[in-house]
């Protein structure tokens, strides 16, 4: 049995939140560098340079990559052998985001009802977290901060399960086109297929951790993601809705088991600002 | 490789010194421009139909789609990129017919905006989402002026300086995002 203090959870959240939002994904940097040696339109070179640009200068001056510093996201694996001491470990968590929003400068877009007054809590919280129980004596804390513009262009269907691998292609392109430039292209492409309602919009959501150098276990489903890659940087969307050849960066399918009678499919787009960070209490 | 034809635009906007401006040019702003998204903008549709007078004149001005994060001690604004136009095009028709000449944001505009555009010689304008922390480069001067209760999307003015942008729809209704 390993114990573990809130204290340590609320300052490690509170660093991730800061951190996600300061810092890009090296290999997001990469893929968007890579990106702007294919693309030929001057506009969309242009785009690319200034989101790179832009990297630099939240590094340097410790700012948000976007205003929109999102929703955070929670995502827990909880060791079973880990007893945790010092106070209710869901608010911890909702204390390390609302220091992390507050200490570091970071916009708080969350309202308190989605109708009725929508008057903003003030600290960005509450978080939406997601816990999982897994062996060992560990916590692994991803925060994932979520902007609205993209999560406004996700999308779930439940397909018939004729509708086969072709349905769920087709579903996936229609999805990341009807988004267009909305969601801040070149976008990675969450994906979700199996499970079930619920389920399924959570893996399309954790479908975005994957680091983006690593493809499916599976190689049918590898084979479908490098497909769909293909398919959607034919579509013309380009970086920011302008046109060119880059208008997604990944594709990441998580795929479950799921009942006969369904084919539940689930897209979360992603924003070129892909903003997650991790660690690890011991 | 065609070049990008690059403007440089001082505010307030006329029909005149928008005429030249095709979708796909660059365009680097400067002079007063104000922020409004989704609450504002709804106030201010309100405001239109009870017949109130708005807190600033909309004949020539620049409206742009921004909430931005907080300013660190010294600092005018936190990172200030655009948000997604679509949600405000129920409300910029009728800002348009009162001589609002531009509008800042992301993302395609629906076919009622763009009509209003043409109809009034006005131009949206694509800012990179995202590239939030070089955008604030370009502001000089920020205070809030009007909806104090809507707390971070308050109507802030802004004093920019050559902030890039590009044009999204020009006054002759070419739009960007379908070329």
């Amino acid at each position: 049995m390993n114990e573990i203090d809130i204290s340590r959870i609320i300052s490690a959240v509170k660093m991730l939140c800061m951190e996600a939002n300061y810092l890009i994904d090296p290999i997001v940097r990469e893929r968007l560098q890579i990106a702007l040696k294919k693309e030929e339109s001057p506009i969309a070179r242009e785009i690319l340079e200034m989101i790179l640009e832009n990297h630099i200068l939240a590094h340097e001056k410790q700012m948000p990559i976007c205003q929109d510093c999102g929703i955070a996201v929670v995502f827990i694996e909880l060791g079973q052998d880990v007893h945790i001491v010092g106070g209710d470990f869901y608010e911890a968590i909702q204390e390390g985001v609302r220091r992390g929003y507050s200490d570091g400068y970071l916009r708080k877009s969350i309202v308190s009802d989605p109708i009725f007054g929508r008057k903003n809590t003030q600290d960005n919280t509450p978080a939406i977290i997601h816990t999982e129980i897994v062996p060992g004596n560990s916590i692994q804390i991803t925060v994932a901060p979520k902007g609205g513009g993209a999560e406004n262009m996700s999308e779930i269907r439940m397909l018939k399960p004729a509708d086969g691998i072709e349905g769920v292609k087709k579903f996936i392109i229609d999805c990341v086109r009807r988004a267009g430039g909305n969601p801040c292209p070149p976008v990675i492409v969450g994906v979700g297929v199996g499970g079930d309602f619920e389920q399924c919009t959570l893996m399309a959501k954790k479908a975005l951790l994957r680091p983006l150098n690593e493809p499916n276990s599976v190689s049918e489903w590898a084979e479908v993601e490098r497909n769909l890659l293909a398919r959607i940087n034919e579509l013309g969307i380009g970086p920011m809705g302008t046109g060119g050849k880059m208008t997604a960066l990944a594709v990441q399918i998580i795929q479950k088991p799921c009942h006969m009678a369904s084919l539940p499919i689930a897209v979360n787009i992603q924003c070129h600002a892909h903003r997650h960070r991790s660690v690890r209490i011991r | 490789m065609k070049k990008i034809r690059v403007h440089e635009l001082t505010t307030p906007l006329t029909a005149e010194s928008i005429g030249a401006l095709k979708a796909g040019d660059k365009v680097l702003l400067s002079g007063t421009i104000y922020s409004a998204r989704d609450a504002a903008h709804k106030r201010l549709i309100e405001m239109i139909h009870c017949g109130e007078s708005l807190p600033f004149d909309l004949a020539g001005q620049v409206i742009y789609y921004l909430s931005p994060s907080p300013a660190k001690p010294g600092m005018i604004m936190g990172s200030a990129g655009p948000t997604s136009s679509y949600r405000l095009d129920s409300y910029t028709p009728a800002l348009l017919e009162l001589g609002l000449k531009g509008m800042i944001g992301k993302g395609a505009r629906g076919r009622e905006v763009i009509d209003a555009i043409v109809k009034n010689r006005a131009v949206y304008f694509m800012a990179v989402g995202g590239a939030a922390v070089k955008m604030v480069q370009s502001v000089v001067f920020a205070r809030l002026i009007a909806f104090p209760d809507l707390e971070i999307e308050a109507i802030l003015e802004l004093k920019v300086e050559k902030i890039p942008l590009f044009v999204a729809v020009d006054a002759s209704g070419s739009d960007i995002f379908k070329i």
